[in-house]
C-alpha cells in the first residue's frame, strides 16, 4: 500500500464520484486502551452500494462499522455520513440504521413494536407508525405474525424482523453487522438472495461485515479486505481474486498456492530453489515475494508434454496425493520444496494420475500473481 | 415421573430413605404453621392448649389499638424504604452492570457487605451513626431513622437481584434502541426496565419483606415510642404468650403469601410498550 503499483497493476475500483459517497472515511483511528483496533484507514462508500467489510474476527471489520452507526467514537479522524461530520454525533442523531448480529429484538415488543419502535422514537403516531410497520412486515413477509413476540419466531424469522425493524425508518445508509452469521446453510443462501435484491429494490447503500469470504463475493459491489485493524484492499470481488495487493488478500479469498521468490527483474522472478519463472512484476529486483498460483489455473500433464510456450512458466513434480470430487480431482503435486494443489476437471479414470507419478504442471503467464511478502 | 425412570433415578431402598427424607424436610418447615393457624383460633389464654374453636383473638387484634398502631407504622416504613430502595438499588445494579468506572470492584464489594454483616452490628453501627448525627442535626429517633436504617440494607439485596437480572440481559439491546433513534433516558424507559423489570420486582418484595420482618436493627434505632408490628410482638411475647400472637402471625402469613402471588403474577404478565 506505501508504493502505489503501476496503473495496470491496481487493484482498486475507480474512485466514485464525491457527490455520490455515501460514507466517507478519513484517516479513522480507534484505539481501546493501548490496542488499536481500527488504524488510521480511509474508505468511501458510494450511495446505493453493496459494501462488504470482510476480515477474520478481531480484524476491526466490526469497529469500523461500529464508528458508522454511532456506537462507537473514533479516536481520530473524519467520519462523513453524505458530506455530514458525524464523528462525535450519537446514533440517534445518524440517519443509518442497523441489523445487528444476532438481531437484538426487544424480547417484551411484539413483532409490530418492534418494527415501529424506530418511528415511535422520532415521534410518529401510534396509528402512522403501526400502520408503516406492518407495510414493512408485509415487505420482509411476515404477514400474521405482528402480535407475535421474538422468541416465539425461528431465527430466519427474527433475521426479517430486524431487518424490517431497521428499514421502517427508511436509513441512507443500512448496516448490518454479521446479519447471516446465526442461520443454517440453506436459509442463508436464500437470505443472501434475498437481501441483495432488497438492496437493489431500495438503492439504499447496504454495508455488510462479514468473516466469510464466499458471501462477501457473490453479494457485493465492493469489498474492503481488513486484516489487524488496517484496511488491506478495497475492490471488486475479481479484483480482490485475481489482482490481490497483499499476501494476506491472496491467501484469505479463495484456494491459492503461494510460492515464496525473489524478484530478478520486471519479467523474472526466482524460487526459492533457485528455478527462474517468467512472472511480470512492478517490484525492485531482489524484493522478496510471493507467487500466488489458483488451483485451478495450474495444468497437469506428463514430463515431456510442456506446450513449448509454457516452458518458462512450468515446474516437475511428483503427485502425491489425489482427492476425488465427483465434479474435479484435486491433486497434491509435491515440486522439490514444496506441495501444491492443483484442480483439474474430472477426467476418465485410465486419463487421471496416481500417487507416485512423475508430471509436469505448468500455468499460463497470465495466471501468476507475484504478491509483495510484506 | 416413574414412567421415564432413568439410570439416574434412584431405586429400592436408597429411594424410600430419600422419600421419607423429603417428607420429615417438608414436616419441619409447615408443621409450625399448621399448629400456628390452628392455636390461633383456640378458645383458651394458653397457647398448646386447646379450648374450643373461637375468633375472639382476631376480634382482639382488631380492637387492639397499640398493634394496630404499629402494623401501621409497619406498612409506612416498608412503603418508603421498599420505594426508595428499590430505585437506589437498581441505580446501583445498573452502574455497576453497565459501566466501567474506577474503583468499581471496591464499590461491588461494598455493596455486598450489609448482607454479611451481622444484623446486631448493623443496628449497633447505625444506631451509633444516628446518635453522633443527631447531635449535629438535631433529629430524633423514630419513623425517619428506622426507615433510613431499613433502606441501608434492602439497596443491597435490590442490587443484588437487579443485577442477576440486568447479566442476563443482551447489553445490545439499549444499543439497539439508540441506534433506533432513542434517547439515553428513553432506551431505559422502553427497553431496559421492562427487560429487567422482573428482577426490579423481585428485588422490591425481598425488601418489603426485609423491612416487615426486621426486629433486631428496628429496635436498636427506634425511638419516641415508634414500634413496628415484629417489635411490639416480640415485646408481648416477653410479657406472656396468648393466642393473640398467633392471629397477629395468621394475618402476617397471610399478607406475605398474597404479596409473593402478586409478584409472581406481575412476573408472569409483564410488558409494557412504548407509550
Amino acid at each position: 500500500m506505501t508504493n502505489p503499483p503501476p496503473t495496470d497493476w491496481t487493484a482498486t475500483s475507480p474512485p466514485v464520484d464525491d457527490a455520490a459517497i455515501a460514507v466517507n472515511l478519513t484517516g479513522i483511528t480507534k484505539r481501546f486502551g493501548d490496542v488499536t483496533a481500527v488504524n488510521d484507514i480511509d474508505l468511501q462508500i458510494a450511495d446505493g452500494e453493496f459494501f462488504a467489510m470482510l476480515g477474520p474476527s478481531g480484524c476491526g471489520k466490526t469497529t469500523t462499522l461500529r464508528m458508522i452507526a454511532g456506537l462507537e467514537f473514533p479516536t481520530e479522524g473524519s467520519l462523513q455520513i453524505f458530506g455530514v461530520e458525524v464523528g462525535t454525533q450519537p446514533p440517534n442523531k445518524r440517519p443509518v440504521n442497523t441489523v445487528f448480529q444476532n438481531y437484538a429484538l426487544f424480547p417484551h415488543l411484539t413483532v409490530r413494536d418492534n418494527v415501529s419502535f424506530g418511528l415511535r422514537m422520532q415521534g410518529t403516531n401510534k396509528r402512522e407508525a403501526a400502520r408503516r410497520a406492518d407495510e414493512l412486515i408485509e415487505l420482509v413477509q411476515l404477514s400474521g405474525m405482528e402480535k407475535r413476540k421474538p422468541a416465539q419466531l425461528s431465527g430466519g424469522q427474527q433475521q426479517r424482523v430486524a431487518l424490517a425493524r431497521a428499514l421502517v425508518n427508511e436509513p441512507q445508509v443500512l448496516l448490518l453487522d454479521e446479519p447471516l452469521g446465526a442461520l443454517d446453510l440453506k436459509l442463508r443462501q436464500e437470505m443472501q438472495t434475498e437481501l441483495k435484491s432488497l438492496q437493489r429494490d431500495l438503492g439504499v447503500s447496504f454495508v455488510f461485515v462479514t468473516h466469510d469470504q464466499e458471501e462477501a463475493l457473490t453479494m457485493s459491489d465492493r469489498i474492503a479486505v481488513m486484516h489487524e485493524g488496517n484496511l488491506l484492499q478495497v475492490g471488486r470481488a475479481e479484483d480482490l481474486y485475481e489482482r490481490p495487493e497483499s499476501r494476506f488478500v491472496a491467501d484469505f479469498i479463495g484456494q491459492t498456492n503461494l510460492i515464496d521468490a525473489t524478484v530478478a527483474d520486471a519479467d523474472m522472478i526466482v524460487l526459492t530453489n533457485g528455478t527462474k519463472v517468467k512472472a511480470p512484476n512492478p517490484h525492485p529486483a531482489g524484493t522478496s515475494v510471493a507467487m500466488s498460483l489458483r488451483p485451478e489455473s495450474i495444468e497437469i500433464g506428463r514430463p515431456g508434454t510442456v506446450p513449448t510456450e509454457y516452458e518458462p512458466t512450468s515446474l516437475p513434480g511428483v503427485v502425491k496425493s489425489v482427492t476425488y470430487l465427483g465434479h474435479a480431482l484435486v491433486y497434491d503435486v509435491g515440486v522439490d520444496w514444496i506441495d501444491l494443489e492443483v484442480r483439474t476437471e474430472n477426467v476418465p479414470a485410465e486419463q487421471r494420475f496416481t500417487v507416485g507419478d512423475d508430471v509436469a504442471i505448468w500455468w499460463d503467464r497470465h495466471a501468476d500473481w507475484v504478491v509483495p511478502n510484506e | 415421573m416413574s414412567t421415564s425412570a432413568g439410570i439416574t433415578e434412584p431405586r429400592g431402598w436408597f429411594r424410600r430413605v430419600l422419600q421419607a427424607n423429603a417428607w420429615l424436610v417438608y414436616a419441619f418447615f409447615y408443621l409450625p404453621i399448621v399448629l400456628l393457624v390452628i392455636y390461633s383460633f383456640s378458645d383458651n389464654r394458653n397457647v398448646g392448649v386447646w379450648g374450643g374453636a373461637t375468633l375472639d383473638w382476631y376480634r382482639e387484634f382488631a380492637n387492639d389499638e397499640p398493634i394496630k398502631t404499629a402494623l401501621g407504622n409497619s406498612l409506612k416504613i416498608a412503603a418508603a424504604s421498599t420505594t426508595v430502595s428499590v430505585v437506589l438499588g437498581t441505580m446501583a445494579a445498573l452502574a455497576l452492570e453497565r459501566y466501567k468506572f474506577r474503583g468499581r470492584g471496591f464499590f461491588d464489594a461494598l455493596l455486598y457487605l450489609p448482607v454479611i454483616i451481622p444484623d446486631v452490628t448493623m443496628a449497633v453501627m447505625m444506631l451509633l451513626f444516628f446518635a453522633e448525627a443527631a447531635k449535629i442535626l438535631g433529629f430524633s429517633r423514630g419513623f425517619s431513622t428506622i426507615t433510613l436504617s431499613h433502606i441501608a440494607f434492602s439497596i443491597s439485596f435490590v442490587s443484588i437481584v437487579v443485577r442477576a437480572r440486568l447479566a442476563g440481559t443482551d447489553e445490545k439491546l439499549e444499543e439497539a434502541a439508540m441506534d433506533l433513534y432513542a434517547s439515553r433516558w428513553q432506551a431505559f424507559r422502553y427497553v431496559t426496565l421492562p427487560t429487567i423489570m422482573p428482577g426490579v420486582l423481585g428485588g422490591g418484595l425481598l425488601a418489603l419483606t426485609l423491612s416487615l420482618d426486621d426486629v433486631v436493627i428496628t429496635q436498636f434505632v427506634t425511638g419516641g415510642g415508634w414500634n413496628t408490628l415484629p417489635v411490639y410482638v416480640f415485646g408481648l411475647i416477653r410479657k406472656g404468650v396468648t393466642p393473640l400472637i398467633n392471629a397477629v402471625s395468621v394475618v402476617m402469613l397471610v399478607a406475605s403469601t398474597v404479596l409473593v402471588g402478586l409478584s409472581l403474577l406481575a412476573q408472569r404478565i409483564r410488558g409494557g410498550e412504548p407509550v
